[in-house]
């Protein structure tokens, strides 16, 4: 029932987007975004599972923990999406069956044709974009990229959310109010909300398979499916590493840049890519400044302010209501003089 | 039934008139708008809190912030400033001749936060944890966390300010007494309070470099906020007392309109060099960031038409205004002051935020969202005339005019 009402409003959309809107491009993605199924998900759960493994951990004292990471290398990624399939499998989103998934690379019309953001059902999506070098496919595969200094964590006004000492960063649906906030302050725009739940709304997010990557021996759904050895998961430092060591051993296949080693202070996940990242749905130019140091300078002005600047005030009131126990002592007389009668 | 608490009713609730007369008093033009109004707005409440954000508004994962927050919260508390702005002066910096325009204005930024707060528990997924922010899960290094505890520390210190004016009305000398003793005190954490929250909302979107417009996204945006709240306040000011002095003239029987209009002018005067020093500032910041090259551009004209249409030209029709002691000109400044803050706070929050997407992808309210808005206005304008009607905030209260 509901997977038919989905794939009515999806080919609705469709039709839309190419009969009524002479198939522009941007008005079919108009179309898709508003009725992409995974828009109407709620009653996510992995969130808070993964929250439940990190309390769990965080309960036996303390042990040093290396940071993890994944390496994405664009160039080798062939679009089969099987990373989405296994992501909404292990973390119980809604799914469809894999050959789907496969298909939409060879389709002409497929959901590669807009570019796709994260909604409350997936917590990642493979979009494509075209080579300006070559002309040819790019696939690039997004998701949370689970900051240094996360942006949502200290934009959080119920602190609900947590770096990792492994790296991923995790969300407590149990104490967010829903202000959203979050989704403001990520950089990346990856917080997803669940706009059709009227009582329980959460946001939704990668957690880079937290309660997998904490067991030995487990890497994150997505990077085990990986047909094609495009995503690499182990230590940030060694990842950091290889992918110079990548771009050194292939002079003109790489840009010199691994987004993610220093973007807004660095992230677990980092990429390579051929052509400049802008050019494959990256935002650029953001700097190397953390997006909580964006707020830090003004909170500590603020609380300066309210601490020394309170006191001048707090005198400044004491001599004003001295001045007037004063002047009632002279003498009440004088305020007769003061029947002007109502303004204001 | 008792003769006594009858009485009480008919005095305090219906202004001296039996139930019928007054019932039958209702049925004025302007409460049939507000009603129509309400038969909006209520439903959109309704639909809201049984089918929740996504069938009500046209709020998105890219757009997760939207009308609610952008008119409700940031234009609404910037134009309830009036308490901030007016407390001040009087309190402080003593400025007696204002006396009179303290308790309307206290009653506004009482009432505006009141509502904006309420019109906020829609946009929140989650209403229900609100306490939670006090007292439960305290988020230190966010923003959004001060401007929630300073919400809720301004909004006491309001009902600390104006609840003089309830014991008058209640006739509790004692209490009266004691919480105007009080009220300076609060005026005093109200400036702190209020000055860290007003400044605060700017400084909401200090993490969101990427997303907002480079004309609008400065590192002065504390700033900016905090001194457009001010002058926001005084014109707001200037705008209701205007307006009020229309409606209940009825209450100002011993009106001085001279000596009133002397004392707009004055107002007019403070929002000029308010108005000025802000468009010095933006004009610095545009050169420090050297964002002029976004001038020529249609954001660039819409930048243009905020700072030099609503700024810089209320400005110079205050200065105008106050030389020639024309009062019409300078409450029409103050009108276009307050246009001018809405047209800030909404091109901040809304229009000039997510400007690198495609038109098609951008954010514009559903009718519930403007319902509901338009219908928590309305709200607060029938909360403000009931008050008016039986409070003495217009005029000194008989019994209690030698105190002040």
């Amino acid at each position: 029932m509901r997977i038919s009402r989905r794939e009515f409003l999806k080919r609705t959309a469709t039709v839309a987007g190419t009969t009524l809107l002479g198939g522009s491009t941007v008005a079919h993605a108009y179309n898709i975004e508003k009725h992409d199924p995974s828009i109407f998900s709620t009653g996510n759960t992995a969130n808070e599972r993964n929250w439940k493994v990190w309390v769990e951990r965080s309960k036996t004292p303390p042990v040093h923990e290396e940071r993890y990471g994944v390496l994405v290398d664009t160039t080798l990624c062939i679009g089969c999406r099987r990373c989405e399939w296994a992501c909404n499998d292990w973390n119980k989103n809604p799914n469809r069956p894999i050959k789907e998934f496969e298909a939409s690379v060879q389709h002409k019309k497929s959901v590669f044709d807009e570019v796709r953001r994260m909604h409350a059902g997936n917590f990642t999506v493979v979009n494509r974009f075209y080579s300006s070098k070559d002309g040819n496919p790019i696939y690039v595969k997004r998701q949370c990229l689970h900051c240094e200094e996360p942006g949502c964590l200290s934009s959080c006004f119920v602190d609900a959310y947590r770096k990792t000492q492994k790296g991923p960063v995790l969300y407590n649906a149990s104490v967010c109010i829903g202000c959203r906030y979050c989704m403001l302050a990520c950089p990346f725009d990856v917080p997803a909300y669940e706009y059709h739940s009227a009582l329980n709304p959460q946001i939704t997010k990668c957690t880079l398979c937290y309660d997998r990557i904490t067991k030995e021996g487990f890497v994150p759904a997505c990077v085990e499916i990986c047909p094609a050895e495009v995503l690499r998961f182990g230590k940030r430092e060694d990842l950091i590493n290889s992918a110079h060591e990548k771009i050194r051993n292939n002079p003109g296949k790489y840009i010199d840049h691994v987004y993610g080693e220093h973007e807004v202070g660095g992230t677990s996940w980092l990429y390579l890519s051929s052509v400049p990242f802008e050019e494959i749905g990256f935002r650029t130019g953001l700097g190397e400044t953390p997006i909580p140091e964006l707020s830090k300078g003004y909170l500590f002005m603020v609380k300066m302010f309210e601490i020394v600047g309170a006191w001048p005030l707090v005198f400044a009131a004491y001599y004003a209501i001295s001045k007037m126990r004063n002047k009632h002592a002279k003498g009440e007389t004088q305020s007769s003089e003061k029947k002007g009668g109502g303004h204001g | 039934m008792a003769k006594k608490p009858n009485s009480w009713v008919r005095d305090k609730l219906f202004l001296g008139m039996e139930f019928q007369d007054y019932f039958r008093s209702l049925f004025t033009p302007a409460n049939f708008i507000a009603v129509a109004i309400l038969c909006f707005a209520i439903p959109a409440m309704i639909y809201r809190l049984f089918y929740g954000l996504g069938p009500s508004t046209n709020l998105s994962d890219t757009y997760p912030w939207g009308l609610w927050i952008g008119f409700d919260i940031l234009v609404g508390i910037a134009l309830a400033a009036p308490g901030l702005a007016l407390g001040t002066a009087v309190h402080l910096f003593g400025m007696k001749e204002y006396r009179h325009f303290v308790r309307p204005a206290i009653l506004s930024s009482l009432l505006g936060y009141i509502f904006a707060v309420f019109a906020l528990l829609f946009d929140l997924g989650r209403y229900y944890r609100i306490p939670y922010l006090l007292g439960w899960s305290w988020g230190f290094s966010s923003i959004l966390f001060l401007i929630g505890w300073h919400f809720f520390l301004y909004i006491n210190i309001c009902l600390i300010e104006w609840s003089p004016a309830l014991f008058e009305w209640l006739n509790l000398r004692k209490a009266r007494e004691f919480f105007s003793k009080l009220a300076i005190w609060a005026t005093i954490f109200g400036v702190i309070i209020a000055g860290g929250h007003q400044s605060a909302l700017g400084g909401l979107y200090l993490v969101t470099p990427g997303k907002l417009h480079p004309l609008w996204y400065s590192l002065l945006l504390p700033v900016f906020f905090l001194l457009s709240a001010v002058f926001a306040g005084i014109s707001m000011v200037i705008v209701e007392s205007t307006i009020s002095h229309r409606v209940f003239k009825r209450q100002l029987e011993h009106f001085d309109h001279a000596k009133f209009d002397g004392l707009t002018i004055g107002l007019g005067k403070a929002t000029a060099s308010g108005l000025f020093i802000y468009f010095i500032l933006k004009m610095f910041d545009l050169a420090h960031s050297n964002t002029w090259g976004y001038l020529n551009t249609p954001y660039g004209y819409w930048f243009l038409v905020e700072t030099l249409g609503f700024v810089l030209f209320p400005a110079l029709l205050f200065t105008s205004g106050a030389r020639n002691q024309n009062t019409k000109l300078v409450r029409f400044a103050g009108l276009l002051t307050v246009l001018g803050v809405i047209l800030n706070r909404l091109n901040v929050s809304v229009i000039a935020y997510n400007w690198n997407l495609p038109a098609s992808l951008r954010y514009y309210p559903k009718w519930t969202e403007v319902a509901l808005t338009i219908g928590v206005i309305t709200m607060l304008v029938l909360a403000y005339r009931f008050i008016v009607n039986r409070m003495a905030i217009m005029y000194d209260h008989p019994a209690y005019e030698s105190e002040h």
